[in-house]
């Protein structure tokens, strides 16, 4: 027992280290998992709190061009709303109306680690929930990932963990976008059958397979593509529409069948 | 003993201001980052308590993680080169160490700049093998290690002839 206590003494320092870096590396290897970066996240008053204050007085230096941003969106709804063209009806499609759109900024943009995740200024006051959807005015950002009662982490397109369906606008054909962390420009759309006709500039769209999407969200174009080592389906290269490294206007999407859809897709949870 | 303490509190407070809301957001061709935080680990007094430093690191390498959403590698990073910190102490500044009498306003330059270049070093390659994570982009981590590691020497050195007292 004198012996055990000993060494404990002896060993002190070291114990401590092993006990903190062995803590570090649970909470290293948690955050890999989708959901489960239970205490160290940036959504608390903390450090909320100092990206709001600090992302109050940085949003004037881009205001002129986060302003020509939203008169291009406004042109663009414009231009929609008085040609009277099919998308226009397509939007009024009783499907559809179940997205409750709410907006929130970016106060916390991150891209160039291998695990991007964004900070907005809307929480769980703004019923903003885990697993809400994040667009910008030119495209897909991520999907909400932990909330407080003021602010939300979202998971970034730009991030190893993250998979979202995505689909060729022209054919419908879908598969799962990822990001190979080499540039924040460029994603990855997998398992795209090779029966499709995929060419360079073809758009990508959300497919609305998820639920948490609705179908036909913008995300990018066909930058080059190839077949994987299987030789079965094709690995495209997308080209981001948006500009992931200076966000800032955001629109959280919640869909209201969400909870009908997940229980009827899964059963098993009551 | 107390005005230590609370000048400790300041650099610590300000040390992660500075690292989230400046250093974090450089991006020098599109990624390179200086991680100028661990200078809190590099001059910590030798004398103190080790257990407090190390426990302290910890704490900084945390809140560094809580604002960056990056897990635990900020923690693990500062956690390791707070452990392993007086072997690098005995070997940049020999003697002085064993006499436990290191001022670091008053040692010489060159030493100072191996001290500082080896741990960050270190401290660079524990934070990018657990960022990156993958045995099979080796090559990633050590050219993230090299490149952040020159921007974080550089910035450290400067900063520590900015600010250390000219005593003599």
């Amino acid at each position: 027992m004198q012996q055990i206590v000993n060494f404990i003494l002896r060993n002190k320092n070291f114990l401590l280290f092993l006990l903190l870096f062995g803590i570090s590396i649970i909470f290293t290897i948690q955050s890999r998992d989708f959901h489960k970066s239970k205490f160290i996240n940036s959504a608390n008053v903390l450090t909320g709190g100092v990206y709001n204050t600090v992302n109050n007085i940085s949003v004037y230096f881009n205001l002129k061009s986060q302003n020509t941003l939203l008169v291009e969106e406004n042109n663009r709804l414009k231009s929609l709303l008085y040609n009277n063209n099919n998308t226009l009806n397509a939007s009024k499609d009783t499907t559809n109306v179940n997205y409750k759109f709410t907006q929130g900024r970016i106060i916390k943009n991150s891209y160039t680690s291998s695990n991007n995740f964004l900070l907005i200024n809307k929480g769980e006051k703004d019923s903003v929930k885990s697993d809400l959807g994040v667009v910008s005015t030119k495209g897909l950002v991520g999907i909400v990932d932990r909330t407080s009662s003021n602010y939300a982490t979202v998971i970034s397109i730009l991030n190893t963990s993250s998979r979202i369906s995505a689909k060729l606008k022209k054919t419908n054909h879908y598969g799962t976008l990822s990001w190979n962390t080499d540039s924040e420009a460029i994603v990855q759309l997998t398992d795209i059958p090779k029966i499709a006709p995929v060419k360079k500039g073809d758009t990508i769209v959300t497919s609305g397979r998820s639920s948490i999407f609705p179908k036909g969200i913008l995300i990018g174009t066909v930058e080059n593509f190839k077949l994987d080592a299987a030789e079965n389906f094709y690995e495209l290269n997308v080209t981001l529409f948006n500009d992931m490294t200076n966000l800032e206007h955001v629109y959280i999407i919640d869909n209201k069948d969400k909870e009908e859809i997940e229980n009827l897709v899964n059963p098993s949870n009551e | 003993m107390n005005k230590s303490l609370l000048g400790h509190m300041v650099r610590f407070v300000v040390l992660v201001l500075f690292q989230v809301i400046l250093f974090n957001h450089i991006n020098f061709l599109g990624w390179i980052n200086p991680y100028v935080y661990i200078l809190f680990v590099l001059f910590f007094p030798v004398k103190s308590s080790r257990m407090v430093f190390i426990f302290l690191s910890f704490l900084l390498g945390l809140t560094i993680d809580m604002f960056s959403d990056s897990g635990g590698v900020h923690a693990a990073a500062s956690v390791f080169i707070a452990y392993i910190r007086p072997v690098f102490l005995k070997s940049a500044f020999g003697t002085m160490y064993e006499h436990n009498a290191i001022k670091f306003d008053k040692t010489d330059f060159s030493a100072k700049l191996i001290y500082i270049a080896l741990l960050t070093l270190l401290h660079h390659i524990v934070l990018f093998s657990l960022e990156v994570f993958s045995m099979s982009r080796v090559l990633l981590t050590l050219q993230k290690t090299l490149f952040s590691g020159i921007f974080t020497i550089l910035m450290i050195s400067l900063l520590s002839v900015i600010f250390s007292r000219k005593t003599k």
